[in-house]
């Protein structure tokens, strides 16, 4: 029998160091899982509030960088009564160790949930290397 | 000057008044607020989702942040005063030969009541879930809605 956890409400982490943003607003960190298979590299990001076209990702140097924009909903002459999470946009680095093979990357947004599949280059690819017996 | 600062509390509208441990509980934070950076004031209710109230005249709209579900596993049930948001939100397992580099989004069961301050009329909720945000339109009970009076 498998026992269901309760979900805990985590704290939006803002984002310590980053290049000064032209616009204003706050910039937080999005909860990843990244996990890898033997052929590509999948990467599942909480970006709850971005639409398709304000998602920007790139991969260059090795640094893959995620950046993506909310635009809050604002409701006219309502106030608020209890606010309890900052809306604002999402942004990430990483460092890939291997090389990824930029012409096939894939990523789709769901729900608020992006996943980004990144196939890596042939030549990373484990090999077995026979050893034979000299 | 520190017990200068513990005794001046402000008083806040939407809550009643403080009893001696939410004074200390606010003070706390407010000093921990200086070093951690955060606005001290934003405290929360410790319940999964966290959610965003607003009201205007006709209408309270309540926003939470859920993402990676779909519309039919969050189930909200209203009555006269309350709102229940829960669900269950599932982290798919990708399968056996995966290896994790890192683990942050959690996955669990959920159940958020939320008592809102006047009477609502609870079969004309409309709520939307979008982009992984659930918005809802919570219309108030006509009698509650202010008016205007006119004086002869």
């Amino acid at each position: 029998m498998v026992e269901q956890q309760e979900l805990k409400p985590q704290e939006k982490l803002e984002v310590a160091t980053l290049a000064e943003q032209t616009k204003p607003g706050l910039s937080f960190t999005p909860n990843v899982d990244i996990f890898e298979t033997e052929k590509e590299i999948i990467l599942l990001a909480d970006v709850p509030g971005v639409k398709s076209d304000c998602l920007k990702i790139d991969l260059k140097d090795n640094i893959l960088t995620l950046a993506g924009d909310v635009k809050q909903e604002s409701i006219n002459d309502a106030e608020d009564v209890l606010t309890e999470y900052q809306v604002g946009s999402y942004f990430r680095q990483f460092t890939l160790a291997n090389m990824i093979n930029q012409d096939k990357i894939v990523a789709e947004l769901k729900h608020g949930v992006l996943r980004l599949t990144l196939p890596k280059v042939e030549k990373a690819l484990p090999r077995k290397i026979r050893v034979q017996a000299a | 000057m520190i017990l200068k600062q513990f005794v001046n509390l402000p008083n806040y509208g939407w809550r009643s008044t403080f009893n001696e441990l939410e004074n200390m509980r606010y003070n706390m934070n407010r000093l921990f607020g200086q070093v951690s950076g955060r606005p001290y004031w934003q405290s929360h209710a410790g319940v999964f989702p966290l959610v965003n109230i607003a009201e205007n005249a006709d209408y309270f709209f309540i926003r939470a942040e859920i993402p990676g579900m779909e519309s039919e596993e969050i189930s909200i049930t209203a009555t006269r005063q309350s709102l229940t948001i829960s669900g269950e939100r599932k982290i798919v397992s990708e399968g056996e030969k995966v290896r994790y580099h890192r683990r942050e989004r959690e996955g669990g069961i959920f159940n958020r009541v939320i008592s809102l301050a006047n009477d609502i009329q609870a079969d004309k909720i409309v709520a939307r879930y979008v982009d992984g945000i659930l918005s809802i339109k919570i219309p108030k009970v006509e009698a509650v809605k202010a008016r205007q009076i006119d004086i002869d």
